[in-house]
Formats: C-alpha cells, structure tokens, sequence
C-alpha cells in the first residue's frame, strides 16, 4: 500500500482524512511528552494557567528519549505505552492536542474523546528507537527539564513512518488488523 | 581461593550495560528473521523490516536499539572459590550501572520510590540476583528490561488440579490481555513451579535463555513448540495490526514445587529482547 504523506498541524480538516490502517510519512513539529509531563501539564490546566506551549491542532509523541551523544539531534526515541496517558489525554484534547503518537491500546474514554474532538491516534513502531530517531531533525527543550527524559519538547520531524492505529471515528486498526488476518487464514 | 578485585567487576558491568543495549543477541535476530521470511500480514511484513532495520542501525552506529534502556537485572554466579576484595559487591555493581548508563548515553528510568517516584538520575539500584556455584570464576549476565513488556506480566498460583491446560490457558490468556501493549513481537518466559517468588525469577531467567535452545527434558521442549505455535495462531501479529508473529520465542523454566501448589509466572519481553554475557 501506498504511503500517505502528511503534514503537520493537524487540522480538524486534516485530520478526518486520516482513516485506521493508513500508513503514513508524518513531517512537522511535534511534542513530546510522557507519564510525569502529561501530570504536570493536565495540573497546569486544572489550576487555570496556560500550558508551554500552543495545543491547538498539535500532536504530542509519547516518548522519554535515551540522551543525544556529541553531534546527534536526539538519542533513540521510539514510543512509550500510550494507555498510561490516557488519564490525560481527553484533557489534551479538550484544549485543542489533536494528534498522538505511542503505541498499545487506548481506553474507550480516549476514543470518545477522539470522535467529539475529531483526534488521531498513530502508532510508531515500539522498539525501533535507532530507526525513528534518524526521522527527527531538530530537537529543542521547552519545558519541564528536571523531569530528565520525561521533558517537554519541541522536534521537528521529516517522514516519520507512522500507521494510525485509531481515527477520528473510532476505527481501531487493533480490532480491525487482527479480523482481517484472522479472516484471511479461513 | 582466587581473589577477584570489584574493580575489575566494574568496568565488566559498565561494558555490559552498553553492549547489551546497542547490539541484540544473535539468536534473537535470527528469529526475527526467520519470523520475516514467514510472515504474510499486510501491514506486519513492513514492521518486521523497520524492526531489522533498526537493530542493524543500533548494531552499526553503537546507538540504543531502543529508548527504554530498562532496569539493569544482574545475575551473577559466583564460584565458591572467589574471593571477592577491593570493596562491597553491590556497591561495585551498581557503579558499573552508573558508568555504564552515563558513559553509554542511556536513559535513565529507575525511580527511588514505588509510589512517591523521583528519578534517581543514573539507573541504580541494578535488580541483583546471586547463585555460589562451583569453581573459581564470576559469570556475569546482564539484562536491561523494558517495562512496556514487564508491565503485563503475571503470576498465578494455580491448584494443581487445574493441571497443564490450565497452564496452556494462562499463556494464552496472558499474551491476549497484552495484546499491542508490550511490542510485538514478543519473547514469553514461563515459569513453573518452585514458590510465588521462585516462578517469577525462571520466567525471567526463562527470557534470557537463547530462543535457538529447547528446554532440556522433551515434555517441556514440546509444550514450548506448541504453545509458541497457539500464541502465533492468535493474529496479534507485529506492534499488534494483524499478523502471524506474535511471538518470536516461548521458553519455559521448571522447578519441584509443594504439594499443595502449582506456581506459574509468565515474564514478557518484546522483541529487543536484551542479555550479555561476560565470564571473570
């Protein structure tokens, strides 16, 4: 199958073109956030104050980085377990983050909230943290950074290979994927 | 008596932890390899050849093949003959932790407290695990685990009525729960027997064992064929969008256990299913 080519912000418009199963080439910038950044965010948001950077129509990746050697943009960064933020995410998205990247199932609340606030959720290839940090081309702190690897920050990403696990309808590739293997071997 | 200093155990722990993260063990490529040739999902045969490209980038480039460069589990078996001098053993390990996780670029990813967290900023305490064997030697093995797969993993303590499908169907069980959560595909490491604690150190130790090894007795070698062939039959398949692997190896530890019990712990471990070796 062909690849989709997309690029960043994700629009509401955008994003209703995004369908379960898609394999995609994500270029853009992107936000990366993890268990301990999406607490602090989510706090920040409770107590009325402005979050560090502009979620409207942004993607955040979940992904704690390994440390970037001399001359690297970043370390390896591959995706984190998504269903931990699920907690947060509804919350994310309710102040306009539309995009996710992780890996592993989400929560039927997370999904709701995906269909009300037309949101996509994308898959990264858990483990290939080499491969996916050569996709990355620039990498800048925002936010957070005695939270180590858990930080927030800004990247800027060319042809990410991305599949979108769940879309704006609540299509789920992991239901969906699974069927149609099965389906096939009968 | 052979005297061994804990600074040589140091620099062996330190060089461990980054060998072991940037270059995965030969037999585990070569699964997933073999799983490659014969996978047929749409989706499933693209992942399979990102996840090689990958470990190929790690291998070349010295760089993490991936970025949960895990809890440093350390099993040593220390011969009766050593004499361990220069210094506290645990304290030397968990310096060539240190080393290691600094001088390799690693992440860090151990927090001091269970349920108060707070990042203790060079990946110690290491998980230590000791054995006194025979002879004069220390081995060292040191696996660095990812908790995207720890976390679904599982402990029963079965009555021993429930017998071996009752073991069959926690496997089963387990790996559906996991389902895309721990990124397939997975290693399965199980268990059996001993006590609650013991079942859980084999399915660890169950995971580091080489995936081109059977269990040693024919009973066991044969339940790893076939449950390895029933968790490929499930359509999970690579990251969980549909496909024939699932899982790239199934091993399984024994022990006697009590009467009353059938102990069984199921440790899953994805498919950059890290270990090195190093004999002092």
């Amino acid at each position: 199958m062909e690849k989709k080519r997309v690029t960043l912000p994700l629009t509401e418009e955008l994003a209703k073109t995004l369908k379960a199963g898609d394999e995609v080439l994500l270029t853009g910038t992107i936000y990366t956030s993890r268990d301990a950044g999406h607490k602090r965010m989510c706090e920040a948001l409770a107590r009325g104050e402005k979050l560090p950077f502009n979620p409207e129509n942004a993607t955040i990746y979940y992904v704690g980085p390994t440390p970037a050697k001399p001359g690297q943009v970043i370390g390896s960064a591959g995706p984190t377990t998504s269903g931990r933020m699920d907690a947060y995410a509804p919350t994310m998205m309710s102040v306009g983050a539309r995009g996710m990247i992780g890996k592993g199932a989400r929560l039927p609340e997370v999904v709701d909230a995906m269909k009300k606030y037309s949101g996509v959720y994308f898959g990264a290839i858990g483990g290939a943290g080499a491969l996916l940090a050569r996709c990355i081309k620039k990498c800048e702190l925002v936010a957070y950074e005695d939270l180590g690897a858990e930080a927030l920050r800004e990247l800027y990403v060319e042809d990410m290979p991305l599949v979108v696990i769940i879309d704006s309808e609540g299509n789920n590739l992991y239901e969906l994927g699974r069927q149609d293997y099965l389906a096939s071997k009968k | 008596m052979r005297e061994i200093q804990t600074q040589q155990i140091i620099d062996v722990i330190e060089k461990l932890c980054i060998d072991a993260n940037n270059h995965l063990p030969e037999d585990v490529k070569c699964a997933i390899k073999n799983c490659r040739a014969c996978e047929d999902g749409q989706i499933a045969c693209g992942v399979l050849d990102n996840i090689i490209e990958n470990f190929e980038i790690a291998d070349n480039e010295n760089l993490p093949i991936c970025q949960d460069t895990g809890m440093a589990c350390v099993f040593l078996e220390i011969g009766q003959d050593v004499h361990i001098v220069g210094g506290d053993l645990t304290e030397a390990i968990n310096e060539g932790v240190r080393r290691g996780y600094k001088n390799g670029y690693l992440r860090k990813s151990v927090v001091a407290d269970p349920v108060r967290r707070g990042n203790t900023g060079d990946n110690t305490p290491a998980m230590i695990y000791t054995e006194i064997v025979p002879g004069d030697k220390i081995k060292i093995t040191l696996g660095p685990k990812g908790f995207g797969s720890e976390n679904m993993s599982a402990v029963r303590m079965f009555k021993p009525s429930a017998g071996l499908q009752g073991i069959k169907d926690f496997i089963i069980e387990t790996v559906e729960a996991a389902g895309p959560n721990p990124c397939p595909p997975i290693v399965i490491g199980v268990g059996i027997g001993g006590t609650f604690d013991k079942a859980a150190l084999l399915a660890k130790k169950a995971i580091m064992r080489p995936l081109d090894t059977s269990n040693p007795d024919p009973y066991y070698a044969d339940l790893e064929k076939e449950m390895l062939e029933k968790v490929n039959q499930l359509g999970i398949g690579p990251q969980g969008f549909g496909g024939k692997t699932t899982a790239i190896g199934l091993n399984i530890e024994v022990l006697p256990t009590h009467i009353a019990g059938m102990p069984c712990a199921i440790n899953i471990n994805c498919h950059v299913t890290r270990h090195k070796t190093e004999v002092i």
